[in-house]
């Protein structure tokens, strides 16, 4: 998957990594890929819950080393 | 009932900023049942499943992520006349809305500092009573999570029940007492919070104890708390008599503090009684509750005031937010206690409990010393409420 826009935002707590990434999302192009790096345990649940009520379409997540990798598809 | 405000802002100064509120504000506010309006600002599920609660606290829910572009939308929703305090998981949003909110022209707005951890993890002391010989009796109210520990004083002796994670708040306790730690003790394997009592004996050089019953899997050296025991605390010999209480677990083990005190652990509560399935044996362990309550129980004296080591509900804290009712009373009152058939209580034991505390597998194997979860881990598995008790929700 061709990844278009990087936001790393490890060791940032709360809000900043939705901040961010909801940032980068209005910059972007629809349908192109944002792909954000997160060490907030909390913000996985939140993203989840705030990408569903965006138009904005849930691609995935995973975890490993303790960081999380989001990956949304800008709607 | 008192309607005064928690806090307003001293001077024109502060209503121009949003001002941090303490763990400890709030833990006096809802005991002193003033009044405040929480704008809770988690996600939907974790408002759902756990939130700051008080007789005169209102919240609503509106998650963070929806007040990125501005808080307009809820400002309609606050109250005029009532402080207004933001809360979050941690600390970092809640400040971020709240000082939106300031800009946005609200006043007397404020953010919980340390968020939802903070206010799980503290601890409200209060005073229980005076024991015989000029010893004291101490309750630790987690208002977060319905926990309750204690601290038996006596003669610069002191021993805890039910410690809780958070060691440090009874070893500065203690040391503000004057008093060295000597006991620390489990009512029984907990299944909901991680016990804090093998920590603060290592810590503090004391004696662990733990009914030996619930310690079949535990992987670390304790004291066996048994029944017939005494333990002393104080030159004064404060005694504190173990009474086996099974029921909840198949160890479960009751205190008799001074003759006065029952230290009931999650046997018998206030408004409830002990649900008997944690560790997955409700049908073999219905019975033994059956007989702790209404014959072991029966036969101390209705004298006794109760301390158990929960509460479920808010409408148990009584004054200064203590825990505690007369054994006779519950009899009378206590809807655990008065199930005169065997099959009705069998039935309410172990059928539509509510659901299990968070993480409770987990926590049961990290109190047996079988897995070493970090704090933060350890912080996320105490999450939500106890869930000891078969009325809770």
């Amino acid at each position: 998957m061709n990844i278009d826009v990087r936001v790393d935002t490890k060791g940032m707590a709360c809000p900043m990594p939705i901040v961010k990434g909801k940032k980068a999302l209005d910059g972007m192009q629809q349908g192109q890929i944002l792909e954000l790096l997160s060490t907030d345990k909390g913000a996985l649940n939140d993203f989840q819950a705030w990408v569903k009520k965006s138009p904005n379409e849930w691609i995935s997540h995973e975890e490993s080393n303790g960081v999380h990798r989001f990956l949304i598809r800008k709607g | 009932m008192n309607n005064e405000n928690v806090k307003t802002a001293d001077n024109a100064d502060m209503n121009h900023q949003a001002v941090p509120m303490s763990a400890q504000e709030i833990a006096r506010a809802v005991i002193d049942r003033k009044s405040l309006f929480i704008l809770d600002v988690r996600n939907a599920d974790a408002y759902a499943d756990w939130k700051i609660e008080g007789t005169q606290i209102n919240s609503i829910n509106v998650p963070y992520f929806e007040l990125l572009e501005g808080v307009e939308s809820v400002l309609p929703l606050l109250p005029d006349n009532s402080p207004v305090l933001v809360v979050c998981a941690k600390e970092g949003s809640s400040k971020f809305v709240a000082e939106q909110l300031v800009d946005a022209g609200r006043d007397d707005v404020h953010y919980l500092e340390g968020g939802m951890k903070a206010w799980s993890e503290h601890l409200e002391p209060v005073k229980v009573g005076d024991l015989k010989d000029g010893g004291e009796l101490y309750q630790f109210v987690r208002l977060g999570k319905g926990c309750l520990s204690y601290m038996v004083l006596s003669d610069g002796e002191a021993a805890v029940v039910d410690t809780l994670r958070m060691t440090e708040v009874f070893e500065k306790f203690a040391k503000e007492k004057g008093a060295r730690i000597k006991h620390t003790l489990d009512t029984h394997l907990h299944a909901d919070h991680i016990s804090g009592g093998r920590k603060l004996a290592e810590e503090s050089g004391a004696d662990y104890w733990l009914p030996p019953k619930d310690a079949d899997e535990v992987v670390f050296s304790y004291n066996p708390l048994e029944d017939g025991q005494t333990l002393t605390v104080g030159n004064t010999e404060i005694a504190i008599q173990p009474v086996y209480s099974p029921g909840h677990t198949i160890g479960s083990t009751s205190l008799v503090v001074d003759d006065q005190y029952l230290l009931s652990g999650d046997i018998l509560f206030v408004a409830s009684i002990g649900r008997p399935d944690l560790a997955g044996k409700a049908g073999d362990w219905a019975g033994d509750l059956r007989s702790t309550l209404y014959e072991t129980y029966r036969s101390l004296s209705e004298e006794l005031t109760v301390l158990p080591a929960h509460f479920g509900q808010l409408s148990e804290l009584g004054e200064d937010g203590r825990v505690s009712a007369k054994l006779g009373d519950l009899y009378a009152n206590n809807p655990g206690l008065n199930m005169e058939e065997e099959t009705t209580f069998r039935q309410a034991v172990t059928t539509n409990l509510p659901s299990q505390p968070n993480a409770y597998q987990e926590i049961r194997r990290t109190n047996m010393g079988l897995i070493q979860p970090d704090d933060e881990e350890q912080r996320e598995m105490e999450i939500g409420p106890n869930r000891c008790a078969i009325h809770d929700k």
